[in-house]
């Protein structure tokens, strides 16, 4: 891989480029689907390549291939140093990268037991033994249960002589009822459907998700919920289940601080931000005084833990909100220099054939001493509890965001009550972490994630880390639409 | 353009033979071969330009009920060999389906010319920039900034199996999207897609979207609630894919999650949605990812569900045949709709406004998601360019708002068809819609733009 790396970069900078870096990823994947006691899938993916990025004249190019001969490194150098030129043509501002120290080193995620070693009969009896409990109770419509795992290595090479190897190894799984009546379909699901169950570890992970032990208890609060009333409509107190919480801290706080969407260049795909660059000047209250969120690409477990990004820059943790108040960005090495910093080490790419862009590390809402999940319950007197995302959407600038989740529990005089189906609430960004009057201490406190992230165009995915513990929010409009 | 390195059906071919001397009974190759390109811009200059080269294969197998895939993009001899030596694995240490329907017979395979564009496939960063030109001059005369992606892609895909289906074709496409934004608030939208890149007038596209960000200078807002609604085109696309995901899918029916039913009447007379691929307007396909034949079915007509798209695997299950709408193997969401077609109706672009006596007119959705999937409700964002009507006239734009509809509801309220339609692409295919007219829109929330 070195070899390969050399080549391209030296060929480009033959060619004109002033910069470039190159990568090389392995991929290795593996997934099984299971459906109403039937094995949907087993799946086994390689995938392979380099990808090359170059400055040529100030302008970015980037070209890709999965041939990783010495002659097509010089082929697809070259097609990189030609886009660069062309990107010139169209150019108003020369890019400029911070500095930073040549990275050098080897990561590789601590891991106990090998998800790709364990046999395969034995990972299909673990979830066909989930799928089966939730199978069995009375009314259940459906089921899936569902594992991957995903290896990758990465090298990164540049033309400051960097050279980093590095090794992520993550993997997930997850069990779901559905129960249907008529035109109302409910579904719960553990961890958490939508993302959740997924972290960088071994299949020791798995094995601790406990999947069969609760998948009748879900399966049997699906068939309730067919049942349950509707969730009421109006201005409620409500506590976040993390695995509700760390969506929201996704689309509300993890978006809207990408430097390159506040810059402009998501505006034709996934929006722009709201949090402008007077924000961070001003001291612009994001939330609460018992918000903080972090930027951290060092935190165990996190799906957004690494050595180096993609850029070559050193994980670290940055905070973003600190005491409610909104103090820093998820950075690059162009973006970071325009707001008079240094980047955060937030380039990520998805794969070869993609391009470094800002995402998310590992954001997490930091816990607070004082009231356990529990406690915030115990101490509230009328409220809703809720639970598992179903549904998540936010406006192009990450103000308006609306979630639905698979369920709700009244609170009344401080315990949990009546189950209640279809909850939905919705807000804006920053009236809605302003109101947060109570986050759960370390008891709770749990790194989820997602593996799915979208940006970029092409589109790329990224497997990201959230970690938080519970949270209370005041007034928040529940129930919306018509059911 | 596509590497001339690989045959596509040959590496198949090849795949199927390895496959079934390591024990496989049944094995299914599909084969892709990409070029894609994508240059994009914003703040009216390029900031990233991207080439990607990939070829991969998809090899299914069975030995007997059991079932196993694996995929690579390793295709030399070695690459292949370790392929096929994974699948056939897999497969041994995977559990019986007791429905396994096997892989499909071949089937006779209409070729479709309209598919490929050399045009695209030689298309040169050198081409796309200069069409990213003509959309920044647009802008910088309209005294806006342009934002968008200009891209081009060649595919050759071969699908193979040892029941003797051999199916290669060429396709292309390409679509050049932009938003442009200014300084008082305005924001607008335009995208042009096709097979054939020359077909897209990055000019035009450039002055519709920088009229529209003109247009929606200092918007206003207004409350919430119910309101008649003229879709555009944009917005359309959505409505599709959204119906397509949560209902038209054979699964979906047999899981009893879907909202359809034949015979049952969700639209007004008006609708009619057809999966057609061989409209060439929708980027068409003459052959899914199982190697069979595509079928044109009609999914809605005149308001009345007909049916849905199936796969072998569901067909078998409900003694039906495919209809051609396979997606790559392991395929948990079933069959699927690529070319998704709504009839024109007859109104003009002027009388689907004309007929708002209060409303507003809306480019596009912003991040759709359903809320509710089998009563199709969906929640989603207004953006880039929302204008409240009086009396059949524009009167200015809106802040952007939030609704949560049944998308359902949506398809019975639909008073007026456009006549004219765009070819745009979905999130799933290529898509040919017009604009429409819906009575009774629920928007349940405000944002700040």
């Amino acid at each position: 891989m070195r070899d390969l790396s050399d080549r391209s970069i030296d060929t480009a900078v033959q060619l004109g480029a002033s910069y470039a870096d190159v990568r090389v990823v392995r991929r290795a994947e593996e997934s099984i689907a299971i459906k109403s006691g039937r094995v949907e899938g087993v799946a086994s993916g390689e995938s392979e390549g380099f990808g090359i990025r170059v400055l040529v004249d100030g302008a970015w190019g980037f070209a890709s291939s999965s041939d990783l001969s010495a002659t097509e490194a010089d082929r697809v150098a070259a097609e990189a140093v030609r886009i660069a030129k062309a990107s010139a043509t169209a150019l108003r501002n020369r890019v400029r990268l911070d500095d930073r120290p040549p990275a050098r080193g080897t990561y590789e995620t601590p891991i106990q037991e090998d998800p790709f070693s364990v046999p395969l009969e034995e990972k299909i009896g673990h979830l066909l033994a989930a799928d089966e409990a939730a199978r069995s109770v009375k009314g259940v419509a459906f089921t899936e249960a569902r594992y991957d795992a995903q290896r990758e290595t990465r090298t990164f090479a540049a033309t400051d002589g960097s050279w980093t190897e590095q090794t992520f190894t993550h993997v997930g799984a997850g069990v779901e009822a559905n129960a249907i009546e008529g035109d109302e379909h409910q579904r719960r699901s553990y961890p958490d459907a939508d993302g959740g169950p997924f972290k960088a570890a071994g299949y020791e992970f798995v094995r601790g998700l406990d999947l069969a032990g609760h998948a009748g208890p879900l399966a049997e609060e699906a068939v309730a919920l067919l049942s349950a009333p509707q969730c009421p409509a109006g201005r409620f107190t409500i506590v976040l289940d993390p695995s509700q919480l760390y969506l929201q801290v996704h689309e509300s706080c993890g978006h809207p601080t990408e430097l390159d969407r506040v810059f402009g260049t998501e505006a034709s795909y996934a929006g722009t931000s709201f949090l402008t660059p007077d924000k961070l000047d001003e001291g612009f209250r994001y939330g609460s005084d018992l918000v903080d969120i972090v930027a951290d690409a060092t935190a165990p477990g996190g799906m957004g833990t690494f050595g180096w990004d993609d850029e070559g820059v050193a994980a670290r943790a940055v905070p973003l909100v600190r005491n409610g108040i909104f103090v820093g960005y998820l950075t690059s090495r162009e973006t970071a220099p325009r707001i008079g910093r240094q980047s955060g080490g937030t380039m990520r790419a998805d794969g070869w054939n993609r391009i470094p862009l800002i995402r998310m590390t590992n954001i997490n809402l930091l816990p607070k001493p004082g009231m356990s999940l529990d406690d915030i319950v115990a101490d509230t007197d009328d409220g809703l509890y809720l639970a598992s995302n179903r549904s998540w959407s936010i406006d192009d600038r990450r103000l308006n965001f609306q979630f639905a989740t698979e369920l709700a529990y009244e609170i009344k005089g401080g315990k949990k009550g009546r189950l209640f189906k279809n909850p939905t609430y919705t807000g804006i960004t920053y009236e809605f972490w302003r109101s947060c009057d109570a986050v759960g201490d370390e008891s709770s406190y749990v790194m989820l994630g997602t593996p799915n992230c979208g940006k970029g165009e092409p589109g790329q995915g990224a497997h990201v880390g959230h970690a938080c513990s519970g949270a209370r929010f005041r007034d928040v409009q529940v129930g919306v639409g018509k059911w | 353009m596509v590497s001339a390195g690989l045959d596509p059906l040959a590496a198949a071919v090849r795949a199927i033979t390895l496959a079934e001397a390591g024990g496989a009974n049944e094995v299914e190759a599909v084969v892709s071969a990409d070029e894609a390109r994508l240059t994009r811009f914003a703040n009216s200059e390029i900031h990233q330009n991207v080439a990607e080269t990939n070829e991969s294969l998809n090899l299914r197998v069975a030995i007997g009920r059991r079932v196993g895939v694996a995929s690579s993009n390793r295709l030399d001899d070695e690459g292949l060999r370790r392929l096929a030596e994974t699948a056939v694995a897999i497969a041994r240490n995977s559990e019986e389906l007791d429905d396994w329907a096997g892989l499909p017979e071949p089937s006779p395979i209409t070729e479709i010319p309209g598919g490929h564009s050399e045009a695209t496939a030689r298309a040169t960063p050198e081409q796309r920039a200069e069409g990213v030109r003509a959309v920044i001059a647009a802008a910088d005369a309209a005294g806006v900034r342009a934002f968008g992606s200009f891209s081009t892609s060649a595919e050759r895909l071969a699908v193979a199996n040892s029941k003797g289906i051999r199916a290669e074709q060429r396709r292309t496409a390409a679509q050049l999207l932009t938003v442009m934004m200014a300084a008082d608030g305005g924001s607008g939208y335009a995208e042009g897609a096709g097979v054939d890149v020359t077909t897209i007038d990055a000019a035009v596209i450039g002055r519709q979207a920088a009229e529209k960000a003109r247009a929606t200078a200092n918007p206003v807002s207004i409350e919430p609630g119910d309101w008649a609604v003229v879709l555009e085109e944009y917005a359309v696309v959505d409505l599709l894919s959204l119906l397509a995901y949560m209902g038209f899918s054979a699964l979906a029916v047999q899981e009893e999650r879907s909202f359809f039913e034949p015979g049952k009447e969700i639209g007004s007379e008006l609708v009619t949605i057809v999966d057609d691929a061989f409209e060439p307007g929708a980027m068409p396909m003459a052959f899914d990812y199982e190697g069979v034949a595509k079928q044109r079915v009609v999914l809605v007509e005149r308001g009345v569900c007909r049916d849905v798209v199936w796969d072998t695997q569901t067909a078998a299950r409900s003694g039906r045949r495919s209809t051609g709408h396979g997606l790559p193997a392991p395929n948990p969401y079933g069959p699927f709709p690529l070319n998704m077609v709504m009839s024109p109706g007859d109104a003009s672009p002027d009388e689907l406004i004309g007929g708002l006596e209060r409303g507003l007119l809306v480019t596009r959705f912003h991040y759709t998601n359903p809320v509710h999937p089998k009563l199709a409700i969906v929640t989603g964002m207004t953006r880039d360019g929302t204008f409240l009507v009086e009396d059949g006239r524009i009167v200015g734009p809106v802040r952007n708002l939030r609704f949560t509809q049944s998308y359902l509801a949506a398809l019975a309220g639909t008073t007026a068809v456009g006549r004219e339609r765009r070819t745009l692409r979905g999130d799933f295919g290529g898509v040919l819609v017009p604009a429409v007219r819906i009575d009774g829109w629920t928007f349940t929330g405000a944002t700040e733009h």
